[in-house]
């Protein structure tokens, strides 16, 4: 049995606590609770450019504007709702890629030798040591019409006219892809060192064939993996501006961009700021779901 | 790509070099400004000049630069936006400081027309000094439109654009369009021969249908973008600033790859804006900002400006110093006859751009 907590003890317990939620408090909820603010405000020519929450009207009388105006417009214009299941469809195409190529590199890493594993997991952080944007941009030399891809495939003759591949929905796909992709393969990598290789030499032993110990152990165990990379793929593949900025067709209509031309073209930051709070709310629902699973897979029978 | 790679390679020993300058307390003026629109040695000179270190960030869009202004606190010294309707705006919202003329002595040497056209929305001109004027019209492929359309095919027209027979022929070496709705219907607008400053919803819709019949067509719509595009011969009708397609051209023949790039300003009408300079009201070194307007009335500092980035200046002082190659270019200096076909984009209200912009983003994403 421990001590009764003394002073120090439920002392350390406070901090330990408390700074958590201080700097959820901070960096989350107040910033959250200015942009809540911002979404009932009246866009107005002025610097900030929106109405002020309350006004003295004299006689100690306080008078206190709520604009529902953004959410109403928001639900009437369709274009909205449509940027926004645009958005989650994309981000959802986008994990089942980043899913299908980052498992089997996952698994091959965490598979390999030990003195290999170090350089394999170099290689994959080894991009982030350049600038993402810089990432996205060389992405544009690649794909463009007078670009590496479309010359190489010239040179080669597989193709005799230069392929449309930026400016579409496929670059689009092809940055998401290859930008998320560490984040998918990390987690997985994490998970699958931590399997018990026994298990499969147990699986072989009573005669399963290793395609199938793959689908009845490997794969069950590291389901909890998968959901923790497809979170970090697809919360912040669905508010992404950069990527379809840059490769994008006019075309595609994704929620980031909405926010964009909101924010800066119409300087309508209520409307942008309800949008944002949509789009959390919206993010919200999918992260429980996930956080549920996880909980079950880890709790679950072993 | 280049640029930017080049760019970090600098940043390394500019980070050293701003800790040393801060260390020494140096005074700086802070410049926010479009990109590619000094010449190389605008900023060098100011500061042998001065001795006030210029520090220089750059934007491709007014609505970057005016969402900063509106957030407040910018940090900016000096700002270049387009006269109408931004600089207009930002006067009625109160955002920038009156101008001391006592320290601007070059300000009588500046075109009297661009002055008056400018106190309709700035009285008195006591906040904007304009600093270079341009045309939006369009930037060509020579080669790849007239083998798309044939030899003699009419090059200054919205047609290329807005006839979609036409745009059908060219959207295989490539279409762009500004990502800028006001700039796409009153072109839109002027090719169907109404008001391009029009807000009537019949005419709107009409431009509407206009872009929508030849969306398919457009690549994408941007607005710096094209400028490397048609160097590279990556597409072959752009919708620019006269000044960007006149880079492009340079680019082009400095790379030598035989592309030629050509700006007509097309026979319907087209856009004719100022860039102005001004001073915002939360500058954090006004003084600064006064000796780096005064600078740019120099007409050798201005012209040399212009040189650089195909620009016609306001500084009548300084035409004369500027390169001849230049003045004959009917793209930056029309002729009279092509001068009474431009028009001046009209001031908006706050309703009205936004929902000119939400009909331009349902138009862009095809809905």
């Amino acid at each position: 049995m421990t001590a009764p907590p003394t002073h120090s003890h439920r002392l350390s317990r406070l901090v330990n606590i408390g700074i958590p939620y201080l700097w959820l408090g901070l960096f989350f909820l107040l910033p959250f609770a200015i942009v809540l603010r911002i979404t009932i405000a009246e866009p107005a020519l002025a610097q900030p450019p929106y109405t002020a929450l309350w006004e003295w009207v004299g006689d100690g009388m306080l008078q206190i504007q709520v604009n529902l105006q953004n959410f109403i417009l928001i639900w009437e214009d369709d274009i909205y709702l449509a940027a926004l299941l645009n958005s989650l469809w994309v981000a959802f195409i986008c994990t089942v890629f980043c899913l299908l190529l980052g498992y089997p590199m996952a698994y091959a890493i965490a598979t390999a030798p030990e003195r290999r594993r170090m350089i394999l997991l170099m290689l994959i952080i080894l991009p982030f040591w350049t600038s993402f944007l810089i990432r996205v941009y060389a992405w544009i030399g690649i794909l463009k019409t007078n670009g590496l891809l479309n010359n190489f495939l010239l040179w080669t003759g597989l193709i005799d006219t230069p392929l449309h591949i930026l400016h579409t929905q496929s670059a689009v796909y092809i940055g998401v892809v290859y930008s998320y992709l560490p984040f998918m393969i990390l987690p997985l990598y994490a998970n699958l060192t931590r399997l018990d290789p026994t298990l499969l030499e147990a699986a072989a032993d009573l005669g399963c064939r290793p395609f199938r110990a793959f689908l009845r152990v490997t794969l069950p165990l590291s389901m909890a993996g998968i959901v923790a990379g497809s979170m970090l793929v697809f919360i912040p593949v669905v508010g992404e501006f950069v990527i379809p900025d840059l490769l994008g067709s006019p075309g595609s209509l994704m929620v980031g961009k909405l926010l964009w031309t909101e924010f800066f073209s119409n300087k309508d930051w209520p409307l942008a700021a309800s949008l944002a709070i949509l789009l959390l709310a919206l993010l919200v629902v999918p992260f429980v779901l996930m956080q549920r699973l996880q909980t079950r897979i880890e709790e679950g029978p072993a | 790509m280049h640029r930017i790679l080049s760019g970090v390679r600098l940043l390394i020993p500019l980070c050293l070099l701003s800790v040393i300058a801060v260390g020494h307390a140096e005074e700086q003026v802070h410049l926010y400004n479009w990109s590619d629109y000094f010449a190389e040695d605008t900023l060098s000179g100011f500061q042998e000049r001065t001795g006030i270190r210029p520090v220089l960030d750059v934007y491709d869009a007014n609505d970057v630069l005016e969402a900063k202004l509106f957030a407040g606190s910018s940090g900016y010294d000096l700002i270049f936006p387009t006269a109408r309707p931004f600089a207009a705006r930002h006067i009625k919202a109160g955002l920038y400081l009156p101008l001391d003329k006592s320290k601007l002595p070059g300000l009588d040497k500046l075109d009297s027309d661009i002055m008056t056209s400018l106190a309709a929305i700035d009285p008195d001109n006591a906040h904007l000094v304009p600093y270079m004027w341009g045309t939006s019209g369009l930037g060509l492929n020579l080669e790849k439109v007239k083998a798309a359309l044939g030899e003699d095919a009419e090059l200054d027209t919205w047609g290329l654009i807005f006839d979609p027979e036409k745009a059908a022929k060219l959207a295989g070496c490539g279409i762009s369009l500004l990502d800028d709705p006001t700039e796409v219907f009153s072109a839109a607008l002027v090719y169907l021969g109404k008001d391009p400053n029009s807000l009537d919803k019949a005419d709107l819709d009409a431009a509407a249908a206009l872009i929508k019949a030849v969306h398919p067509h457009i690549r994408y719509f941007h607005s710096s973008q094209y400028i490397s595009d048609l160097a590279n011969g990556d597409l072959c009708v752009a919708h620019g600033y006269s000044g960007d397609v006149l880079q492009a051209r340079e680019r082009a023949e400095e790379a030598g790859k035989g592309v030629e790039v050509g700006y007509r300003i097309p026979r319907e009408g087209a856009a004719l804006w100022t860039d102005v300079m001004a001073i915002p009201k939360d500058a954090p070194n006004p003084t600064a900002a006064h000796a780096f307007i005064a600078y740019l009335l120099d007409p050798k500092v201005i012209a040399a400006a212009s040189d650089y980035v195909f620009y016609a200046n306001p500084n009548l002082a300084a035409t004369p110093l500027i390169d001849g190659d230049l003045r004959g270019n009917p793209g930056i200096y029309p002729p009279a006859e092509v001068k009474q076909r431009l028009f001046v984009p009209a001031e908006r209200g706050d309703a009205e751009i936004r929902n000119l912009n939400r009909l331009w983003t349902r138009l862009k994403t095809n809905r």
